[in-house]
């Protein structure tokens, strides 16, 4: 795990270094499909004003559960239909993103700045602060999570603000846990000696000279935690625990159509494959940068091409015999 | 043996203690039962008379006491929504749950093996390929969404299997089925990846050498030496599934389980039944995973648990 960067904290890789990591990321074409469909689904969310054509909440009581527009009797103003209350769906599953992605979002980014200093200071420091920063992570990792999470809700009550802040409690440990295992190979090194004995203070060392070797597997752990949380949320919302009507997610949604399931399948069935389709793109792509960002990994995959071009070559020879 | 035991009694002893305290501080010091169980509506009378009926009325310290009491002695008074002892509830709906796991977590186990072993033969193949895509599939969909769209097409389109509740054997497929496609995609990429490096060994292709067949490679070598990582997604697979991680199907599929119960609790402002499961819950997991560990101690001596 113990990844180092070439590249130091505040030197940009040089530009045709970039080029090169669009030409391979175009030779695996899942994760180029991957990484386009994510980038339309955050540009509909962000511009879904502009984008949905028409608004989500208003409601058509004439025009209700019309199926999508291939269909008999849809038709192309409503092009994937409408729910029982006439809205319409494509409007919704456009909106529902807004929700679904920020919850995500200012989740992994409060779980993830949160572990993450407490693994810094964990793996830096050792000693006792490490047993008892990883005492509690490890203590945390025993309770039943989810059981946990609805305790507090219902205790609470549910809400956009509730729900970031429970998710980011029950989710924190794994980057605490990922950040001091690279922390305790990185504070071993040299320079970081160097640094020390020239007098750093701590927080100097930990922020400048420890987190830039941390970004890459930070990178990898907050998409797939990204995922997760998409899936966590439009659970959490399903249930009736998560985002409040009249507000909009793709859980929401999949929750309020359930119950016409036999008449409509298209109320739940969008909704629903909105969530598959941006976890499926998000993982398609973190997958190609897990790789890529893993010198280990490069090289397994680096050994692969050469074996398959050897073995075609090979087959060329043969056939042309 | 006996002193890893006690090592370990005492840790869970602790999570025991660790999750008694937390429900304690969320049911009554951040949110408050009173205001959970009665209407809105109810007046200042009312809701002074059931906080002297629930003992929410005392100081908050003998609260804690007789709380702990409580938990010790797995007796926490009454459910509001049914009007019967809590925990007459929770061992009633225990083995519904219970089922469900094993029929969902254990057929994902099984098919996971045969699937990860079979694909990891041939690393790149069709087969490989195939599974690995249904993996990722697999993961990527909501369980619930899974569910409703099982629902949908052999309830109401086939019309082969019932739609929700409980009852034969018919009635247990679709959610074992939902339950298991996360797991079952989890499990099969971890037998795959870990039987591929195993494969690669030096000892697999000593065994080749001397001419051993490829069933007695597969399974009579390389599987026991993958077995205890297996073992430990497995167990964590059952731990996930008992820490309320079968709510969602359960919920879908109106499985009368302990995942449903709760949200049954919560729907209806039962706090005392939704502690009751939440606390007896922790207690079974940490009971369980004290079993899983004593198990893995016996099947490889070299793992230290600290």
């Amino acid at each position: 795990m113990a990844a180092i960067s070439v590249y130091g904290a505040d030197t940009a890789p040089p530009k045709g270094r970039r080029w090169e990591l669009l030409a391979e990321l175009w030779q695996d074409k899942a994760a180029t499909a991957g990484l386009v469909a994510v980038l339309v689904v955050v540009l509909a969310s962000i511009f879904a004003p502009l984008v949905a054509p028409h608004d989500p909440a208003a409601q058509d009581i004439i025009a209700r559960m019309d199926p999508p527009f291939w269909m008999e009797g849809g038709s192309t103003t409503h092009l994937l239909g409408t729910d029982h209350l006439g809205r319409d769906i494509l409007s919704r599953v456009i909106y529902g993103g807004r929700a679904s992605l920020l919850i995500a979002a200012a989740v992994v980014l409060v779980a993830g700045g949160f572990g993450t200093m407490l693994g810094l200071l964990a793996g830096y420091r050792g000693g006792r602060t490490d047993s008892v920063i990883m005492r509690i992570v490890d203590a945390q990792v025993a309770l039943p999570g989810l059981l946990l999470i609805l305790l507090v809700i219902s205790a609470v009550g549910p809400g956009i603000t509730t729900l970031i802040i429970v998710l980011a409690i029950a989710n924190w440990m794994i980057y605490a846990r990922v950040v001091r295992s690279v922390v305790l190979g990185v504070r071993e090194m040299e320079y970081i000696e160097a640094a020390e004995i020239l007098g750093c203070k701590p927080g100097r060392i930990m922020f400048l000279h420890i987190l830039p070797n941390l970004i890459s597997p930070l990178m990898t752990l907050a998409i797939l935690e990204f995922t997760n949380i998409i899936l966590a949320e439009a659970a959490l919302s399903f249930l009736g625990l998560g985002v409040q009507p009249p507000a909009t997610s793709w859980g929401l949604d999949v929750a309020s159509g359930k119950n016409y399931i036999f008449v409509a399948w298209w109320v739940v069935a969008f909704p629903g494959l909105a969530i598959a389709i941006t976890v499926l793109s998000i993982s398609l792509f973190a997958n190609w940068l897990r790789v890529t960002t893993d010198p280990q990994e490069r090289e397994k995959r680096f050994a692969r091409g050469q074996a398959g071009a050897l073995r075609r070559a090979a087959e060329a020879k043969r056939s042309a015999a | 043996m006996t002193k890893f035991l006690l090592h370990r009694l005492w840790q869970g002893f602790i999570v025991v203690i660790v999750v008694t305290t937390v429900v304690f501080v969320i049911t009554r010091l951040v949110g408050n039962p009173v205001d959970m169980a009665l209407p809105l509506s109810a007046t200042d009378a009312q809701r002074a008379e059931f906080a002297r009926q629930t003992g929410l009325d005392r100081p908050i310290f003998e609260q804690f006491v007789t709380f702990v009491g409580e938990a010790v002695s797995l007796q926490f008074g009454d459910s509001l929504w049914q009007r019967r002892p809590a925990m007459a509830i929770f061992w009633e709906v225990l083995p519904n749950t219970l089922i469900l796991l094993l029929a969902g977590i254990g057929g994902a186990i099984v098919a996971s093996l045969f699937l990860g072993i079979f694909a990891a033969v041939r690393p790149g193949g069709l087969l490989d390929r195939a599974v690995t895509t249904v993996a990722l599939v697999g993961l990527s969909l909501p369980q619930f969404w899974v569910g409703l769209m099982l629902i949908m097409f052999f309830a109401v389109i086939m019309k082969v299997l019932p739609t929700s509740g409980m009852g034969g054997p018919a009635y247990l497929v679709m959610p074992a089925l939902t339950l298991a496609l996360p797991s079952l995609a989890r499990l099969t990429m971890l037998v795959r990846s870990s039987m591929i490096d195993e494969l690669n060994k030096q000892y697999v292709k000593t065994a080749r050498v001397k001419g051993m067949s490829q069933s007695s490679i597969l399974f009579r070598h390389a599987l026991r030496n993958i077995l205890v990582p297996f073992l430990t997604l497995c167990g964590w697979e059952l731990t996930y599934g008992l820490a309320g991680f079968t709510v969602v199907v359960e919920s879908v599929f109106a499985w009368p389980g302990l995942g449903y119960t709760a949200m049954q609790a919560i729907q209806r402002n039962d706090p005392f039944l939704l502690q009751a499961i939440v606390i007896c819950i922790s207690f079974i997991i940490v009971i369980f995973n004290i079993g899983l560990d004593v198990l893995f101690k016996l099947i490889d001596p070299r793992i230290k648990i600290g």
